[in-house]
Protein backbone atom coordinates (compact mmCIF):
# COMPACT_ATOMS: atom_id res chain seq x y z
CA UNK A 1 0.00 0.00 0.00
CA UNK A 2 2.98 2.60 1.04
CA UNK A 3 4.82 1.51 -1.95
CA UNK A 4 1.77 1.79 -4.28
CA UNK A 5 0.92 5.20 -3.15
CA UNK A 6 4.99 6.62 -3.67
CA UNK A 7 4.71 5.30 -6.73
CA UNK A 8 1.65 7.73 -7.64
CA UNK A 9 3.08 10.59 -5.70
CA UNK A 10 6.35 10.02 -8.24
CA UNK A 11 4.52 9.81 -10.45
CA UNK A 12 2.07 12.45 -10.34
CA UNK A 13 5.22 14.72 -9.10
CA UNK A 14 6.92 13.98 -12.03
CA UNK A 15 3.95 14.76 -14.36
CA UNK A 16 3.58 18.25 -12.70
CA UNK A 17 7.18 18.93 -13.11
CA UNK A 18 7.68 17.91 -16.76
CA UNK A 19 4.61 20.06 -17.68
CA UNK A 20 6.44 23.22 -15.49
CA UNK A 21 9.78 23.03 -17.30
CA UNK A 22 8.47 22.02 -20.53
CA UNK A 23 6.07 25.65 -20.20
CA UNK A 24 9.30 27.35 -18.98
CA UNK A 25 11.01 26.22 -21.88
CA UNK A 26 9.06 27.14 -24.43
CA UNK A 27 8.11 30.46 -23.07
CA UNK A 28 11.48 31.30 -22.95
CA UNK A 29 12.37 30.22 -26.67
CA UNK A 30 8.88 31.96 -27.74
CA UNK A 31 10.24 35.36 -26.13
CA UNK A 32 13.80 35.25 -27.91
CA UNK A 33 11.73 34.10 -30.97
CA UNK A 34 9.60 37.07 -30.83
CA UNK A 35 12.44 39.48 -29.93
CA UNK A 36 14.57 38.33 -32.74
CA UNK A 37 11.08 38.47 -35.31
CA UNK A 38 11.12 42.24 -33.71
CA UNK A 39 14.51 42.68 -34.31
CA UNK A 40 14.85 41.55 -37.78
CA UNK A 41 11.86 43.41 -38.78
CA UNK A 42 12.49 47.04 -37.07
CA UNK A 43 11.56 48.68 -39.86
CA UNK A 44 7.89 47.25 -39.79
CA UNK A 45 7.36 48.76 -36.01
CA UNK A 46 7.59 52.26 -37.11
CA UNK A 47 5.93 53.36 -40.09
CA UNK A 48 5.82 57.36 -41.55
CA UNK A 49 2.13 57.22 -41.33
CA UNK A 50 1.69 56.09 -37.84
CA UNK A 51 0.01 58.76 -36.07
CA UNK A 52 2.48 59.61 -32.79
CA UNK A 53 2.12 61.44 -29.56
CA UNK A 54 4.80 62.78 -27.61
CA UNK A 55 7.64 64.58 -28.37
CA UNK A 56 9.53 63.44 -31.46
CA UNK A 57 13.42 62.71 -30.03
CA UNK A 58 11.52 61.37 -26.49
CA UNK A 59 14.19 58.18 -25.47
CA UNK A 60 11.88 55.75 -25.29
CA UNK A 61 9.08 54.97 -28.29
CA UNK A 62 6.28 52.86 -27.30
CA UNK A 63 4.87 50.89 -30.20
CA UNK A 64 1.19 49.84 -29.82
CA UNK A 65 -0.71 47.79 -31.88
CA UNK A 66 -4.48 49.08 -31.70
CA UNK A 67 -8.22 48.00 -32.51
CA UNK A 68 -10.08 50.90 -31.63
CA UNK A 69 -13.42 48.05 -30.93
CA UNK A 70 -10.72 46.03 -28.66
CA UNK A 71 -11.94 45.91 -24.95
CA UNK A 72 -8.55 45.80 -23.85
CA UNK A 73 -7.33 48.49 -25.78
CA UNK A 74 -9.68 51.20 -24.62
CA UNK A 75 -8.24 49.50 -20.93
CA UNK A 76 -4.72 50.10 -21.77
CA UNK A 77 -5.05 53.69 -23.07
CA UNK A 78 -5.12 55.36 -20.09
CA UNK A 79 -2.31 53.22 -18.68
CA UNK A 80 0.05 54.22 -21.20
CA UNK A 81 -1.03 58.03 -20.97
CA UNK A 82 -0.16 57.73 -17.41
CA UNK A 83 3.04 56.16 -17.96
CA UNK A 84 3.78 59.09 -20.19
CA UNK A 85 2.63 61.39 -17.84
CA UNK A 86 5.03 60.44 -15.56
CA UNK A 87 7.62 60.51 -17.78
CA UNK A 88 7.21 63.53 -19.53
CA UNK A 89 9.40 64.17 -22.61
CA UNK A 90 10.84 60.80 -22.22
CA UNK A 91 8.27 58.46 -24.19
CA UNK A 92 6.72 58.44 -27.38
CA UNK A 93 3.97 56.71 -28.44
CA UNK A 94 3.51 55.28 -31.69
CA UNK A 95 0.23 53.94 -33.16
CA UNK A 96 0.41 51.05 -35.35
CA UNK A 97 -3.61 49.96 -36.70
CA UNK A 98 -4.44 46.12 -36.12
CA UNK A 99 -8.32 45.98 -36.81
CA UNK A 100 -8.71 42.51 -36.26
CA UNK A 101 -12.93 42.61 -34.97
CA UNK A 102 -14.91 42.49 -38.55
CA UNK A 103 -15.93 46.10 -39.57
CA UNK A 104 -12.82 47.70 -37.29
CA UNK A 105 -11.05 48.53 -41.10
CA UNK A 106 -13.85 51.01 -41.59
CA UNK A 107 -13.39 52.86 -38.13
CA UNK A 108 -9.52 52.73 -38.75
CA UNK A 109 -10.66 54.49 -42.00
CA UNK A 110 -12.54 56.79 -40.14
CA UNK A 111 -10.05 57.44 -37.61
CA UNK A 112 -7.49 58.02 -40.32
CA UNK A 113 -9.82 60.69 -41.88
CA UNK A 114 -10.22 62.50 -38.88
CA UNK A 115 -5.95 62.47 -38.92
CA UNK A 116 -5.99 64.30 -41.78
CA UNK A 117 -8.56 66.97 -39.64
CA UNK A 118 -5.93 66.93 -37.25
CA UNK A 119 -8.39 65.40 -34.66
CA UNK A 120 -6.93 62.15 -34.68
CA UNK A 121 -6.48 61.88 -30.74
CA UNK A 122 -9.65 63.40 -29.83
CA UNK A 123 -11.73 61.38 -32.62
CA UNK A 124 -9.50 58.20 -30.66
CA UNK A 125 -10.40 59.07 -27.24
CA UNK A 126 -14.22 59.70 -28.08
CA UNK A 127 -14.29 56.33 -29.95
CA UNK A 128 -12.54 54.47 -27.01
CA UNK A 129 -14.74 55.91 -24.61
CA UNK A 130 -17.94 54.92 -26.43
CA UNK A 131 -17.12 51.41 -27.91
CA UNK A 132 -19.92 49.52 -26.26
CA UNK A 133 -22.48 52.31 -28.08
CA UNK A 134 -21.36 51.44 -31.24
CA UNK A 135 -19.80 48.15 -31.25
CA UNK A 136 -22.75 45.89 -29.67
CA UNK A 137 -21.93 42.76 -29.26
CA UNK A 138 -17.97 43.36 -30.40
CA UNK A 139 -19.37 44.05 -34.03
CA UNK A 140 -18.39 47.43 -35.09
CA UNK A 141 -20.54 48.89 -37.32
CA UNK A 142 -19.41 52.03 -39.03
CA UNK A 143 -22.72 54.49 -38.89
CA UNK A 144 -23.15 54.22 -35.39
CA UNK A 145 -18.92 54.89 -34.58
CA UNK A 146 -19.51 58.20 -36.77
CA UNK A 147 -22.43 59.44 -34.55
CA UNK A 148 -20.02 59.16 -31.81
CA UNK A 149 -17.73 61.69 -33.35
CA UNK A 150 -20.23 63.70 -33.91
CA UNK A 151 -19.32 67.16 -31.57
CA UNK A 152 -15.83 67.03 -32.19
CA UNK A 153 -15.79 69.92 -35.08
CA UNK A 154 -15.22 67.52 -37.18
CA UNK A 155 -16.05 68.24 -40.97
CA UNK A 156 -17.93 64.85 -41.70
CA UNK A 157 -19.13 65.04 -44.86
CA UNK A 158 -15.36 65.62 -45.65
CA UNK A 159 -14.38 62.74 -43.04
CA UNK A 160 -16.52 60.69 -44.93
CA UNK A 161 -15.16 61.34 -48.72
CA UNK A 162 -11.60 61.43 -47.05
CA UNK A 163 -12.56 57.60 -45.60
CA UNK A 164 -12.86 56.10 -48.99
CA UNK A 165 -9.15 57.44 -50.01
CA UNK A 166 -7.14 54.65 -51.69
CA UNK A 167 -4.25 55.91 -49.44
CA UNK A 168 -5.95 55.22 -46.58
CA UNK A 169 -6.67 51.74 -47.37
CA UNK A 170 -3.47 50.81 -48.32
CA UNK A 171 -2.02 52.45 -45.02
CA UNK A 172 -4.30 49.64 -43.33
CA UNK A 173 -2.83 47.07 -45.20
CA UNK A 174 0.45 48.11 -44.84
CA UNK A 175 -0.13 47.89 -40.81
CA UNK A 176 -2.00 44.62 -41.18
CA UNK A 177 1.36 43.15 -43.22
CA UNK A 178 3.62 44.28 -40.77
CA UNK A 179 1.14 42.61 -37.97
CA UNK A 180 1.62 39.52 -39.41
CA UNK A 181 5.21 40.15 -40.04
CA UNK A 182 5.94 40.80 -36.37
CA UNK A 183 3.53 37.83 -35.03
CA UNK A 184 1.00 40.35 -34.13
CA UNK A 185 -1.89 38.30 -33.53
CA UNK A 186 -3.85 39.91 -30.70
CA UNK A 187 -4.41 43.46 -29.75
CA UNK A 188 -3.41 45.25 -27.66
CA UNK A 189 0.56 44.19 -28.65
CA UNK A 190 3.26 46.53 -27.52
CA UNK A 191 7.12 46.88 -28.58
CA UNK A 192 8.94 49.19 -26.19
CA UNK A 193 12.13 50.52 -27.92
CA UNK A 194 12.01 47.24 -29.81
CA UNK A 195 11.34 45.33 -27.68
CA UNK A 196 7.96 43.04 -27.37
CA UNK A 197 6.56 42.00 -23.78
CA UNK A 198 7.74 39.33 -22.81
CA UNK A 199 4.09 38.22 -21.24
CA UNK A 200 1.08 40.30 -21.89
CA UNK A 201 -0.22 42.37 -19.34
CA UNK A 202 0.26 45.82 -17.81
CA UNK A 203 2.93 44.58 -15.41
CA UNK A 204 5.56 43.13 -17.69
CA UNK A 205 4.57 46.50 -20.04
CA UNK A 206 5.60 49.21 -16.80
CA UNK A 207 8.90 47.16 -16.29
CA UNK A 208 9.73 47.65 -20.16
CA UNK A 209 9.02 51.30 -19.79
CA UNK A 210 10.35 51.48 -16.55
CA UNK A 211 13.64 49.96 -17.73
CA UNK A 212 14.21 51.86 -20.67
CA UNK A 213 13.09 55.06 -18.79
CA UNK A 214 15.65 54.36 -16.42
CA UNK A 215 18.54 53.52 -19.11
CA UNK A 216 18.14 56.93 -20.69
CA UNK A 217 18.71 58.16 -17.42
CA UNK A 218 21.87 56.81 -16.69
CA UNK B 1 -4.18 -10.65 -3.54
CA UNK B 2 -2.19 -10.58 -7.44
CA UNK B 3 -5.39 -9.94 -8.80
CA UNK B 4 -5.86 -7.08 -6.46
CA UNK B 5 -2.08 -6.02 -7.78
CA UNK B 6 -2.70 -6.27 -11.37
CA UNK B 7 -5.91 -4.61 -11.14
CA UNK B 8 -4.47 -1.97 -9.53
CA UNK B 9 -1.90 -1.03 -11.83
CA UNK B 10 -4.18 -1.21 -15.12
CA UNK B 11 -6.14 1.74 -13.78
CA UNK B 12 -3.01 3.33 -12.46
CA UNK B 13 -1.90 2.91 -16.33
CA UNK B 14 -4.99 4.30 -17.22
CA UNK B 15 -4.45 7.32 -15.05
CA UNK B 16 -1.24 7.81 -16.33
CA UNK B 17 -2.47 7.88 -19.85
CA UNK B 18 -5.24 10.15 -18.65
CA UNK B 19 -3.15 12.51 -16.70
CA UNK B 20 -0.95 12.79 -19.91
CA UNK B 21 -3.55 13.53 -22.27
CA UNK B 22 -4.96 16.51 -20.14
CA UNK B 23 -1.26 18.21 -19.60
CA UNK B 24 -0.56 17.65 -23.28
CA UNK B 25 -4.08 19.23 -23.97
CA UNK B 26 -3.34 22.00 -21.27
CA UNK B 27 0.01 22.63 -23.00
CA UNK B 28 -1.57 22.68 -26.25
CA UNK B 29 -4.16 24.82 -25.13
CA UNK B 30 -2.71 27.08 -22.81
CA UNK B 31 1.08 27.38 -23.14
CA UNK B 32 1.66 26.67 -26.60
CA UNK B 33 -1.94 28.99 -27.16
CA UNK B 34 -3.29 26.62 -30.06
CA UNK B 35 -6.67 27.24 -30.67
CA UNK B 36 -8.80 24.51 -29.44
CA UNK B 37 -12.37 23.83 -31.82
CA UNK B 38 -15.57 22.53 -30.01
CA UNK B 39 -14.66 19.20 -31.10
CA UNK B 40 -11.00 19.32 -28.83
CA UNK B 41 -13.43 20.31 -25.69
CA UNK B 42 -15.75 17.51 -26.35
CA UNK B 43 -13.14 15.33 -25.94
CA UNK B 44 -11.61 17.03 -22.88
CA UNK B 45 -14.68 16.88 -21.07
CA UNK B 46 -14.47 13.12 -21.49
CA UNK B 47 -10.66 13.10 -20.61
CA UNK B 48 -10.05 15.26 -17.88
CA UNK B 49 -12.34 13.85 -14.89
CA UNK B 50 -10.52 10.70 -15.35
CA UNK B 51 -7.74 12.17 -14.06
CA UNK B 52 -9.79 12.65 -10.93
CA UNK B 53 -12.16 9.50 -10.61
CA UNK B 54 -9.51 6.88 -11.69
CA UNK B 55 -7.05 7.77 -8.25
CA UNK B 56 -10.43 7.33 -5.94
CA UNK B 57 -10.30 4.22 -6.79
CA UNK B 58 -6.80 3.32 -6.35
CA UNK B 59 -6.47 4.22 -2.73
CA UNK B 60 -7.92 1.58 -1.41
CA UNK B 61 -8.15 -0.34 -4.62
CA UNK B 62 -11.99 0.09 -5.27
CA UNK B 63 -12.36 -2.14 -8.68
CA UNK B 64 -15.95 -0.59 -8.89
CA UNK B 65 -13.88 2.73 -10.24
CA UNK B 66 -13.98 1.30 -13.68
CA UNK B 67 -17.79 1.33 -13.70
CA UNK B 68 -17.74 4.96 -13.23
CA UNK B 69 -14.94 5.82 -15.44
CA UNK B 70 -15.16 3.56 -18.52
CA UNK B 71 -17.93 5.07 -19.57
CA UNK B 72 -16.72 8.83 -20.13
CA UNK B 73 -13.56 7.33 -22.24
CA UNK B 74 -16.15 5.61 -23.96
CA UNK B 75 -17.97 7.98 -24.97
CA UNK B 76 -15.00 10.02 -25.54
CA UNK B 77 -13.46 7.68 -28.03
CA UNK B 78 -16.03 8.08 -30.91
CA UNK B 79 -15.36 12.07 -30.83
CA UNK B 80 -12.18 11.58 -31.17
CA UNK B 81 -12.08 8.95 -33.74
CA UNK B 82 -14.88 11.24 -35.18
CA UNK B 83 -11.92 14.21 -35.43
CA UNK B 84 -9.46 11.84 -37.09
CA UNK B 85 -11.91 11.31 -39.61
CA UNK B 86 -12.75 15.13 -40.04
CA UNK B 87 -8.87 16.04 -40.43
CA UNK B 88 -8.09 13.35 -42.52
CA UNK B 89 -11.04 14.48 -44.84
CA UNK B 90 -13.04 10.91 -44.89
CA UNK B 91 -16.36 13.46 -43.53
CA UNK B 92 -17.08 15.76 -45.45
CA UNK B 93 -16.80 19.53 -44.39
CA UNK B 94 -20.66 20.14 -44.41
CA UNK B 95 -21.70 18.12 -41.33
CA UNK B 96 -18.88 19.27 -39.15
CA UNK B 97 -20.24 20.82 -36.16
CA UNK B 98 -17.90 23.85 -35.58
CA UNK B 99 -19.01 26.39 -38.50
CA UNK B 100 -18.07 29.35 -36.36
CA UNK B 101 -14.79 30.11 -34.70
CA UNK B 102 -12.32 27.50 -34.81
CA UNK B 103 -12.17 24.84 -37.95
CA UNK B 104 -12.00 21.87 -36.73
CA UNK B 105 -10.49 20.22 -39.68
CA UNK B 106 -7.88 22.69 -39.27
CA UNK B 107 -4.35 20.19 -38.39
CA UNK B 108 -2.28 22.58 -36.01
CA UNK B 109 0.27 20.18 -35.41
CA UNK B 110 1.83 17.24 -37.69
CA UNK B 111 4.90 15.34 -36.24
CA UNK B 112 6.36 12.99 -38.86
CA UNK B 113 4.02 13.39 -41.01
CA UNK B 114 0.83 11.56 -39.66
CA UNK B 115 0.79 12.28 -35.87
CA UNK B 116 -2.02 14.89 -35.28
CA UNK B 117 -3.79 15.83 -31.58
CA UNK B 118 -6.88 13.88 -32.60
CA UNK B 119 -4.64 10.97 -33.71
CA UNK B 120 -3.28 11.22 -30.19
CA UNK B 121 -6.39 11.40 -28.41
CA UNK B 122 -7.42 8.72 -30.30
CA UNK B 123 -4.65 6.52 -28.83
CA UNK B 124 -5.29 7.62 -25.45
CA UNK B 125 -8.90 6.74 -25.38
CA UNK B 126 -8.49 4.11 -26.83
CA UNK B 127 -5.16 2.79 -24.24
CA UNK B 128 -7.58 3.82 -21.61
CA UNK B 129 -10.29 1.67 -22.79
CA UNK B 130 -8.24 -1.53 -23.04
CA UNK B 131 -6.50 -1.28 -19.45
CA UNK B 132 -9.96 -0.01 -18.01
CA UNK B 133 -11.53 -3.34 -19.63
CA UNK B 134 -8.79 -5.65 -19.24
CA UNK B 135 -8.76 -4.62 -14.82
CA UNK B 136 -12.48 -5.27 -15.50
CA UNK B 137 -12.23 -8.61 -16.52
CA UNK B 138 -9.19 -9.84 -14.33
CA UNK B 139 -11.90 -9.24 -11.33
CA UNK B 140 -12.60 -11.90 -9.51
CA UNK B 141 -16.60 -12.64 -9.81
Amino acid sequence: MMQKALLFIVAAAGLALLFVLGTLAYKSEKVDESAQLAESNRARLVRMHSPTLGKDDAPVVIVEFLDPACGTCREFYPLVKAMMAANPDRIRLVLRYAPFHDGSDKVVAALAAARKQGKFWPALEALLASQDAWSPNHRPQIALALKQLEGLGLNLEQLRADMAAPGIAAMIAQDLEDAQALNVTKTPEFFVNGKPLPTFGYEPLKKLVDDAVAATRR
Amino acid sequence: MNTDNTAWGLIFGAWLVASVSTLGALFFGEVMQLPTCALCWYQRIFMFPLVLILPIGLFPLDRKVVRYALPLAVLGWPFAVFHVLLVAGVIPEEIRPCTQGVPCSEKVIEWFGFVTIPLLAVVAFSAIIALLVLALIRSPK
